[in-house]
């Protein structure tokens, strides 16, 4: 792994959240390098500053102080036409409320991302079909999402994510809406896909089904990095895992 | 995954991204209608002050066309059943404009419909702040969500303001048939009357561009995470 490069380089990152008069430390100073291609699950409780720092690193974010650098290119640099050209070419979001955009179907909420990067409507609607085929929805590509179950509308948004080939999935809690089975699919759907097209999958989650599948596990906990456990020390203390929150 | 950077394909230069992130405009149309479509009470609600004050502008104008319809045809009859409904023409008149107090209602009605459609717009937006924010995830630039939002407003407008006006304009017909008979009705200058609900129907869209601009720009403005954030 060491030949690989950084596609995600966080350095003294600190985020101050202002309520009222009151200055809240989201961020304490978070380094963290990830790997292309690994797939990364950023674990703590709620409150630790995981999603803060899962939006920094998505772009939708700005660090208070430190950097956040994405393929070695800092984001804080880049105007909001750079800024919207990453979101759409670069990196695909999964949320945990699945945000589909409710007007739309299945299909039309897959191919609005590659309308957005210029592709023609024709050449969008049969890469939206391939991509609903292989999340395993293909059938129900002309259905609105109320029509669609959670899980099946996870997988529209798993697709969505897809449509232009981005090389980060930021994926938010993606199966804290999902019961324990659809929620497992979701997670061997995502590796699955992170392994055969070479996708840098960071999730945020305290969910302990995808730790199974991560090659990387970020502990966060009171806005620092508590610590970063590969796979292979992982397998030895999964055992205490469930005692750790 | 090949292994160069990210944002080397980025071209640099002048005028570079412009054309990196697009919506092509017959697509925004597209979405925005099929967003009416889709909400189509919401919308209607919405439109729904526009039509009233489109067509009691419309029926005002008309009224008036009809007036000075009668009063071109010369008759003495016509003339004297005018004054008897209220008009007030003198002996040498021959054309009635609106009168202050007219005008004065019609501007208040515009006003109330204008506040009215800027208050539905600002909950449609806050409503939608979920999917405005998951397009901008999605690589939307501000002016694509403000495009759908004033699109979405002309159609709305368009609509609304067309109906109102031929509500109010045909209102005002039977209104001047039972009134003053068919003569009236048939004195009537066609092209004055194109004229009337063509300057409503006008008014109307105005009225709706004007109202929906300042929660586009409120929508267009949010960013992403804020839109994130709701109901976490």
């Amino acid at each position: 792994m060491a030949e690989k490069t950084n596609i995600v380089r966080v350095t003294n990152v600190t985020k101050v959240f202002k309520l009222g008069k009151i200055d809240v430390d989201a961020l304490k100073g978070i380094n963290l390098e990830i790997s292309r291609g690994n797939y990364i699950s950023i674990m703590g409780p709620s409150g630790s500053g995981k999603s803060t720092l899962f939006n920094m690193i998505g772009g939708l974010d700005k660090p208070t102080s430190g950097k956040v650098y994405i393929d070695e290119v800092d984001i804080a640099q880049l105007d909001a036409y750079e800024l919207a050209w990453l979101r759409c070419r670069k990196i695909g979001y999964i949320f945990q409320t699945f945000n589909i955009i409710q007007v739309m179907t299945a299909l039309e909420n897959v191919t609005l991302p590659m309308i957005f990067a210029g592709m023609g409507n024709d050449a969008a609607v049969d890469k939206g079909m391939q991509l609903l085929e292989l999340v395993g929805i293909g059938d129900r590509y002309s259905h609105k999402p109320f029509e669609l179950s959670g899980g099946q509308q996870q997988r529209v948004a798993i697709a969505r994510a897809l449509a232009n080939d981005p090389a980060i999935i930021l994926a938010d809690e993606p199966t804290g809406n999902l019961d324990l089975t659809t929620g497992e699919e979701c997670i061997a759907l995502l590796k699955r896909l992170s392994q055969e097209r070479g996708v840098t999958v960071i999730s945020a989650t305290h969910d302990f089904k995808m730790l199974n599948v991560s090659d990387q596990v970020v502990w966060i906990r009171d806005g620092r990095v508590d610590k970063i456990e590969d796979r292979e020390e992982l397998s030895i203390s999964i055992g205490q895992i469930g005692t750790k929150e | 995954m090949t292994q160069k950077t990210i944002l080397s394909e980025m071209p640099n230069g002048t005028g570079r991204v412009q054309r990196q992130v697009v919506l092509p405009f017959l697509k925004s149309v597209e979405i925005s209608f099929q967003s009416i479509k889709v909400r189509f009470f919401r919308s209607l609600i919405t439109t729904m002050s526009l039509v009233l004050a489109v067509s009691f502008l419309s029926f005002i104008n008309v009224s008036n066309d009809i007036a000075n319809g009668m009063l071109a045809t010369h008759d003495p009859d016509l003339r004297q059943s005018l004054i008897r409904s209220g008009y007030d023409i003198g002996a040498q008149d021959i054309s009635v404009g609106s009168s202050a107090k007219q005008r004065w209602i019609v501007i208040l009605s515009l006003l109330v419909c204008v506040v009215g459609i800027v208050n539905a717009q600002l909950m449609a937006v806050t409503e939608r702040f979920r999917e405005i924010g998951t397009m901008k995830c999605l690589g939307a630039l501000d002016r694509f969500i403000l495009r759908l939002f004033v699109l979405e407003a002309g159609m709305q407008g368009l609509a609304g303001a067309g109906i109102g006006a031929l509500a109010g304009a045909l209102f005002s017909l039977i209104n001047a048939w039972l009134h003053f008979g068919t003569a009236a009705v048939r004195s009537i200058s066609i092209a004055n009357l194109l004229i009337s609900i063509g300057i409503a129907t006008g008014v109307g869209c105005l009225l709706s561009l004007l109202g929906v601009f300042y929660p586009a720009l409120v929508a267009a403005r949010m960013q992403p995470v804020e839109a994130m954030r709701v109901e976490h």
